[in-house]
């Protein structure tokens, strides 16, 4: 169905040549590298990026590795160099709202503003003064005022049809089983809790460029500890904030929504595929607004779960991790929230 | 639109003794009750709050024109040392960008865009078009505009204290609460509220003294539905802006008393709900946006009809379209709040309600070219901006209604896609009127022709710049963007770097448009009472150029059988 509409959308769309082409890229180059000796994984000097070892060390009991940190595949989960439209969404919601978009909507106001623009050129040259000197002094055609009151509303109706649908479709409940996690923003970086799972509250801070460079992410949407989610498997995030509004989007899940104080404002969805997925705080928050990106990395269940454990969390079945230590994800301590960040908060 | 029985009235006033007679240059400047100089002071201090407006885009565009912070820093550093601060930290120099986007989108649109379009030209013409004397409530009228200065002052002087993070208000126009409260120390914030309390004030008197005289000074004849669409343009406006600045007032007193006195309105820890600023704010924000578009709707009316020499066509339905847009207008606001979290039923109400507004938009697009067919036009310079602002307005107008679609605007929103559209709409809608406006009546303000050559070419210029300008905000918005930042992916880059190249040229049109002005002023040639022949039939057209200072004394006489 997703193919036939991006065939039609192909040749709809009068710019976007482009869009809809890319292959099923999956992000899950390493997604089979989940081997126990992850724990050798060196960790560059002072980036938390692929830190497992240090906690490795740390815990001595037995205990589940964490899966190794996924590498972004390049135009996945991220905007594109040069980029004319919507990046290619990777949930059910995302694919409707975006065939809403480019098969209704963009042909639409595309075709309503080259009407225009050709009904100006017209009486522009047909009525120039040296081709028609003498007006005319009609003032009223009560036949085509109905005809342009009534057509509009007609198209409107057909566009609100998937419009309404879409909507209700966004707000269906999650199911029960979904996966909740309580997402917080901070003023300036994102909190992330699994209290299904029982791991407690972890930080998300941006890489610094050299940081990002070294890991092969994306400057201002790298951070350091990314949301960790299943692919494949129905998810519940509870939104708020502790401090001022932020919002919490990720454009390949079509996913906004802020982040308000005292609210707990609710997104579930399902990722389709495991890769990772990158936004970036959409709602002013104070000085370093532009430098709170959010990453998701969405695992291949399985891995999820072995995630899950390697946090010391239990799973739905019961399974409880062994004797590990709480906390951090992917094996890495934790840095504590910037001071400075939390200084500036009261300046 | 409407015949006068009536002669020239320019030509009397000439004869009359007291209809010249103007006031020592300090009484008729600073103690003005004189529609048309207080028209005047409105657009010298609108052109001058839009060059400040203007420059701080500039500043933006040079920032933004590459990926990392080049600039902002050195800004922020300058800005301290001004203050005899320490050296501005990292932090310090984002929170000026903050303060930047905050003023400029504050000063564009209560200190130029509203200044002109209502204080400037609705102060001009409006009681001229109507056939009377002045406005009803002249010393008002006065107090309206000096409100302005103030609250101007107020707004720059908060670049200057302490707002949180760093110097300036760096909450967004929007001034969302709990950022402007608890998120924004210093007196900044404060500054920049009650700088909005004193322009909202003046705009209020403005709108009562609009109403008064559109209902109650029209010339004998002159009825209502004989009013030239640019007062009735006016007259929706004064409505919205009486009926909406009075709740943009109560929010920002709660954020105020929030701020200062403790109390919880917008805190929820304290019972309060900072979603109830948002709901106030729109509920006034929203009716703003068609504040500042309705009267270019009305001034590009007057212009076609003028230039294809032909009668609007559709009058009434023109009228009612903008009654129609002004009260839809009202109930639309929380398409502004589409990612709040709200129900999905509401969500659904504003999706269906936003949608409607464009019908009579539509209405109006199609009566313009509709006026234009079968007419003689001729390509003057207010003529081309008019037109120039149909096709935009369109362009901006069908944006709208993709983010109308409270699902579709899930990812658009806050975005710059969002930034495309609302300056798709305003500033090259609005602002694209204002030159229209600008143009058309120069010749009747000043009594002198502007050069038609620096006329069409400020327009190409312009034109082609602010397309290349705000036309890729819509790839980067789709792709992503957010608004509000400094800094950006590498990948935002390309489009960013074109959108500055078009700031470059828009600013050259600029340029072109001062050239202008001060030419034409110094050596333009006299303008006759009416230059623009027999397509141009509203009463300022029987006035001489300038018209006198005092116009109409003797009322002029509407005919009955005119018929627009």
């Amino acid at each position: 169905m997703i193919q036939v509409k991006s065939l039609v959308l192909a040749g709809l769309l009068a710019f976007a040549p482009a869009m809809a082409m890319n292959g099923p890229a999956f992000a899950q180059d390493n997604a089979t590298a989940a081997a126990p000796a992850a724990a050798t994984v060196a960790a560059p000097a002072d980036s938390a990026a692929n830190a497992a070892a240090p906690a490795a060390d740390a815990a001595p009991a037995a205990k589940v590795a964490a899966p190794p940190r996924m590498k972004p595949t390049e135009g996945i989960g991220m905007p594109k160099p040069g980029e004319i439209t919507l990046q290619e969404q990777f949930t059910s919601t995302g694919h409707s709202a975006r065939w809403l978009h480019d098969v209704m909507l963009l042909p639409l106001i595309t075709l309503i503003s080259v009407l225009v623009l050709a009904l100006m050129l017209y009486v522009m040259v047909r009525y120039r003064r040296s081709a028609n000197p003498v007006p005319s002094k009609t003032s009223h055609n009560t036949f085509i005022e109905v005809i342009w009151t009534v057509v509009p509303v007609i198209i409107l109706l057909v566009i609100a049809v998937p419009s309404i649908g879409l909507l209700a479709d966004q707000y269906k409940p999650a199911p029960k089983d979904a996966l909740t996690v309580k997402v917080t923003g901070y003023q300036w970086y994102w909190g992330y809790e699994y209290p299904d799972a029982g791991i407690p509250e972890y930080v998300s801070n941006m890489l610094t460029k050299e940081q990002a460079k070294a890991g092969g992410e994306p400057f201002q949407l790298a951070v350091d500890n990314r949301l960790i989610l299943p692919a494949g498997r129905p998810v519940k995030l509870i939104i708020t904030a502790a401090d001022v509004i932020h919002s919490f989007a990720v454009p390949s899940l079509w996913v906004k929504m802020d982040a308000v104080p005292g609210r707990l404002n609710e997104k579930s969805f399902t990722i389709e595929k495991p890769g990772v997925y990158y936004g970036q705080c959409s709602e002013l928050c104070g000085a370093r607004h532009g430098f709170m990106p959010i990453a998701i990395e969405a695992l291949p269940p399985e891995q999820f779960d072995q995630w899950v454990l390697s946090q010391g969390g239990s799973l739905k079945n019961g399974t409880a991790a062994p004797d590990a230590p709480m906390g951090p994800q992917q094996g890495s301590v934790l840095p504590a929230p910037p001071a400075d960040a939390v200084g500036n908060n009261a300046l | 639109m409407t015949t006068i029985t009536a002669d020239q009235y320019g030509d009397h006033a000439h004869d009359h003794h007291d209809a010249d007679h103007k006031p020592a240059f300090f009484q008729r400047w600073f103690m003005s009750t004189n529609h048309k100089d207080i028209g005047t002071l409105y657009l010298i201090f609108a052109i001058f709050a839009g060059v400040v407006g203007g420059a701080i885009s500039g500043l933006m565009r040079v920032e933004l024109a590459e990926p990392g912070i080049q600039y902002l820093q050195g800004w922020a550093n300058i800005q301290h040392a001004m203050l005899g601060a320490e050296p501005a930290s990292l932090d310090q120099a984002y929170h000026l960008w903050n303060a930047l986007i905050t003023a400029h989108g504050l000063i564009m649109v209560f200190f130029m865009v509203m200044p002109a379009i209502i204080g400037g030209f609705g102060n001009w013409f409006v009681p001229i078009m109507i056939g009377a004397p002045d406005m009803a409530f002249p010393r008002m009228n006065n107090i309206s505009f000096w409100l302005l200065i103030p609250a101007f002052a107020l707004l720059l002087g908060s670049a200057f204290v302490p707002g949180g993070t760093g110097y300036g208000a760096g909450t967004g126009w929007t001034v969302y609460a709990p950022l402007s409260t608890s998120g924004s120390a210093g007196p900044a914030v404060d500054m920049a509220i009650l700088s909005l309390h004193i322009a909202g004030a003046g705009s209020i008197l403005g709108a009562v003294n609009f109403i008064t005289t559109i209902l109650n000074m029209r010339a004998p004849g002159m009825t209502l539905h004989k009013m030239p669409l640019f007062v009735w343009s006016v007259l929706v406006t004064a409505f919205l802006l009486l009926l909406a600045l009075p709740v943009l007032a109560a929010a920002i007193t709660m954020l105020l008393t929030d701020r200062n006195f403790g109390t919880t309105f917008y805190d929820a820890a304290g019972g309060g709900d900072p979603e109830l600023y948002q709901h106030l704010f729109w509920f006034f924000g929203h009716p703003e946006v068609y504040i500042m578009i309705l009267p270019g709707f009305g001034i590009v009316s007057q212009i076609i009809s003028t230039f294809s020499r032909k009668p609007v066509f559709g009058y009434l339905g023109m009228a009612y379209a903008m009654v129609a847009i002004g009260v839809v207008g009202f109930v639309v606001w929380a398409h502004h709040m589409f990612t709040t979290g709200m129900s999905v039923n509401v969500k659904m109400y504003f999706t269906a309600a936003t949608m409607v507004i464009a019908v009579p938009t539509g209405i109006k697009i199609f009566s313009w070219i509709a006026t234009i067919w079968g007419g003689s036009i001729s390509f003057k310079t207010p003529m081309v901006w008019a037109l120039g602002f149909i096709f935009l307005f369109t362009v901006g107008g069908v944006t709208g209604v993709v983010l109308a679609n409270g699902g579709v605007d899930d990812v658009l929103h806050d975005t710059y896609y969002v930034v495309a559209h609302f300056h798709y709409v305003l500033s090259l809608g609005a602002v694209f009127g204002l030159f229209a406006g600008f143009y058309y009546w120069f010749p009747k303000m000043s009594g002198r022709m502007y050069n038609e050559f620096l006329g069409h070419l400020h327009f190409w210029v312009f034109f082609v710049g602010v397309n290349l300008l705000f036309f890729p905000m819509h790839f980067l918005g789709l792709s992503g963007m957010p608004r509000r930042y400094p800094d950006y992916p590498e990948a935002f880059a390309y489009w960013n770097k074109i959108a500055s190249h078009g700031y470059e040229i828009m600013a050259v049109g600029v340029l072109i448009f001062f050239i202008n002005i001060f030419w034409s002023l110094a050596a333009g040639k006299k303008a006759a009472g009416n230059p623009w022949g027999e397509g141009a039939t509203t009463l300022e057209w029987t006035l001489s150029s300038p018209p006198p200072f005092h116009q109409f004394e003797t009322l002029p006489v509407i005919d009955d059988a005119a018929h627009h």
